[in-house]
């Protein structure tokens, strides 16, 4: 009796209702499930991510370490070197992953996500001339990427901005800004130092190789003060599915809920990006796999980040095991995420034909 | 006679600097079913916008309950008004009951997501608009007709005491249309202002008792069907020339248009 009061069903019966009745959530019970089992998953994989290597490890080693025992070595591999990665990757697919789940929902097109749209190129960008005109100093290079992309964004908010923010008129100008971009970064590698831009380029396929502790820590802190802010725009944004008058009608502030899911989206791609430089595809993926997962109407904003965390540690560590050379986990994504964009298109042309 | 709840008070509506609608002033009388007419792109949808907060007038304001509806918040104003827009999407995957649930968005909170008053309001929409079977179908799965119901039920679940439709019977066939505007009637028999832009002149002149008449927009004629439903101002507004007999059904003014054919 008082566990039915406790579990109740919402307005459909695959939503939980947790709490009383003046205060509670609800919860999807399959989306729970899809965030559960990637949860598992991502520890197991971690723990592997850990043991793995050119210099295996044990698990009592392992534990060694964390009960402040074991070998400097061994210290250093764990928690300079494996943990510091395995834990960037998992952080950093979950900010990309919401990122394109923010994006995908105010513009109600699977197509949309930061890197599609040129966030990412536009990161680089600021990188190439911070590293130019700046020097290769990491906070410089931090600090032009962040400011490289939050200018992307600007241009394409700029431009796309007529009575409103208009979805598809939205995703149309962030291709095309992300074309110019990639046109520029190019140019720009072309005229710089060879040594610079061998730097450059393996930044810009994406890759987790040169995660430390000092880079993780604030970037790390930055992904999970914006995750924390989205549960407060997700009411918002669900409504927004419906369309905007629908969704304004029933009493949604669209405006400031789709311009507060922008700013967080833009704040935790160009947080990633200016660490480990541009990851494709999961931001475009992780999203729709999710949604697919859970069999939601909406894409779940909470599971998708698990789901994408998931995604980018396994990348990682296909990245740095399977593959007999070590390539950058973007690399990997690439590839993975081409095939998917391949099916959604083919998958979209079967439905509108 | 109670003030009315919504009024348009020299209102100018444009986009882009394109003006839509100008200098418009009318009530919407309290307990009303009111029908806005008019041809194709004369402001109707605009002005619809307009009444709902979703569009504010370049000079001029609407009235929401003696308030301007610039200076109420998006949850005030849907309290106390729901629209139901031409452009609402159902998300795909959505089921019956969850899509009439987001009517209750403003009736919740962070963390108050679901409560007795929302499942009570659901079924009462469910109920009213006779969909209470269909419950856990999914929305892209039903007719026309049944969708039609499924988006009224969620307006209605956001318990407003005024209800904007915008062509609420297009694309349904004429069974289907009748049902949608006896279930208004009803709606508004139980004490609801109605306000629902109408293409069919005839439905208009049978379920109305308001019509405002408008032509690129200005409103030509506001009243009682008997008053709007003229040869005179048909002729006036969609520039078609007419006989308006008494509808052999229920008396109310009817429109038949003269054979034009060549």
């Amino acid at each position: 009796m008082k566990l039915e009061n406790r579990l109740r069903t919402g307005p459909t019966p695959s939503l939980l209702v947790i709490g009383h009745d003046r205060t509670n959530i609800l919860l999807d019970r399959r989306a729970a499930v899809v965030a559960a089992s990637a949860g598992i998953l991502v520890i197991i994989l971690m723990i592997l991510a850990v043991l793995l290597g050119d210099f295996p490890l044990t698990i009592s080693e392992v534990m060694d370490v964390f009960l402040g025992r074991g070998e400097a070595l061994v210290r250093t591999v764990v928690l300079e070197w494996r943990l510091p990665r395995a834990m960037a990757a998992v952080l950093f697919g979950a900010a990309l992953a919401v990122s394109g789940a923010l994006f995908q929902t105010i513009t109600r097109n699977p197509l949309a996500s930061p890197d599609i749209m040129g966030l990412a190129n536009g990161s680089y960008s600021g990188m190439i001339l911070a590293l130019v005109f700046l020097g290769g100093s990491w906070p410089m290079l931090v600090t032009g990427s962040l400011a490289g992309g939050l200018a992307a964004a600007a241009i394409i908010y700029l431009l796309a901005l007529r009575d409103g923010l208009q979805g598809f008129r939205f995703i149309m100008v962030g291709i095309g800004v992300s074309a110019m971009l990639a046109s520029l970064n190019t140019w720009l590698l072309l005229r710089v130092d060879l040594d610079v831009a061998l730097l450059a380029s393996a930044w810009g396929a994406g890759t987790l190789n040169s995660i430390t502790p000092a880079t993780l820590i604030p970037t790390g802190f930055s992904i999970m003060m914006l995750l924390c802010l989205v549960p407060a725009v997700s009411a918002p944004l669900r409504q927004l599915s419906l369309g905007d008058d629908a969704a304004a009608s029933t009493g949604a502030a669209i405006g400031p809920a789709r311009l507060a899911a922008i700013v967080i989206a833009i704040g935790l791609v160009s947080a990633v990006t200016a660490v480990s430089g541009p990851i494709a595809f999961i931001a475009l993926s992780a999203p729709q796999i999710t949604r697919r997962l859970a069999g939601t109407a909406e894409i779940p904003l909470g599971a998708t980040g698990v789901v994408g965390g998931l995604m980018l540690l396994v990348s990682d560590l296909v990245a740095q095991h399977v593959i007999p050379l070590t390539l950058p986990v973007g690399v990997v994504t690439v590839v993975s995420g081409g095939l998917y964009l391949v099916w959604l298109l083919v998958r979209e042309a079967r439905r509108t034909t | 006679m109670t003030a009315p709840p919504l009024r348009s008070q020299a209102a100018t509506l444009s986009y882009d600097k394109r003006v839509i609608v100008e200098d418009l002033t009318f009530d919407i009388p309290a307990g009303s079913f009111t029908a806005i007419i008019g041809p194709n792109a004369c402001g109707k949808s605009t002005l619809l916008r307009a009444m709902a907060g979703l569009l504010a007038p370049a000079a001029g304001q609407m009235i929401l309950d003696g308030k301007g509806i610039a200076s109420l918040a998006p949850r005030e104003i849907a309290q106390r008004l729901g629209l139901l827009p031409q452009t609402a999407i159902a998300p795909e995957g959505i089921t019956v009951a969850e899509l009439v649930a987001r009517g209750r968005y403003v009736h919740q909170r962070l963390l108050r997501q679901w409560s007795a008053e929302d499942r009570q309001a659901v079924d009462d929409a469910l109920r009213l608009t006779n969909v209470t079977e269909l419950a856990d179908r999914r929305v892209e799965h039903l007719s026309g007709g049944q969708r039609q119901r499924v988006w009224i039920a969620m307006v209605l679940a956001q318990q407003t005491p005024l209800i904007l439709l915008d062509e609420p019977t297009t694309y349904l066939d004429i069974a289907h249309q009748m049902d949608v505007l006896n279930l208004l009637h009803e709606l508004n028999a139980a004490g609801r202002t109605i306000v629902a832009v109408l293409h069919d002149l005839n439905h208009a002149a049978r379920y109305a008792s308001h019509i405002i008449a408008m032509k690129a927009g200005k409103v030509l004629a506001a009243g009682s069907p008997a008053q709007v439903i003229t040869a005179a101002t048909v002729s006036a507004v969609f520039g078609l020339e007419t006989e308006v007999i008494p509808d052999p059904v229920t008396g109310n003014p009817m429109v038949v248009p003269h054979d034009t054919r060549a």
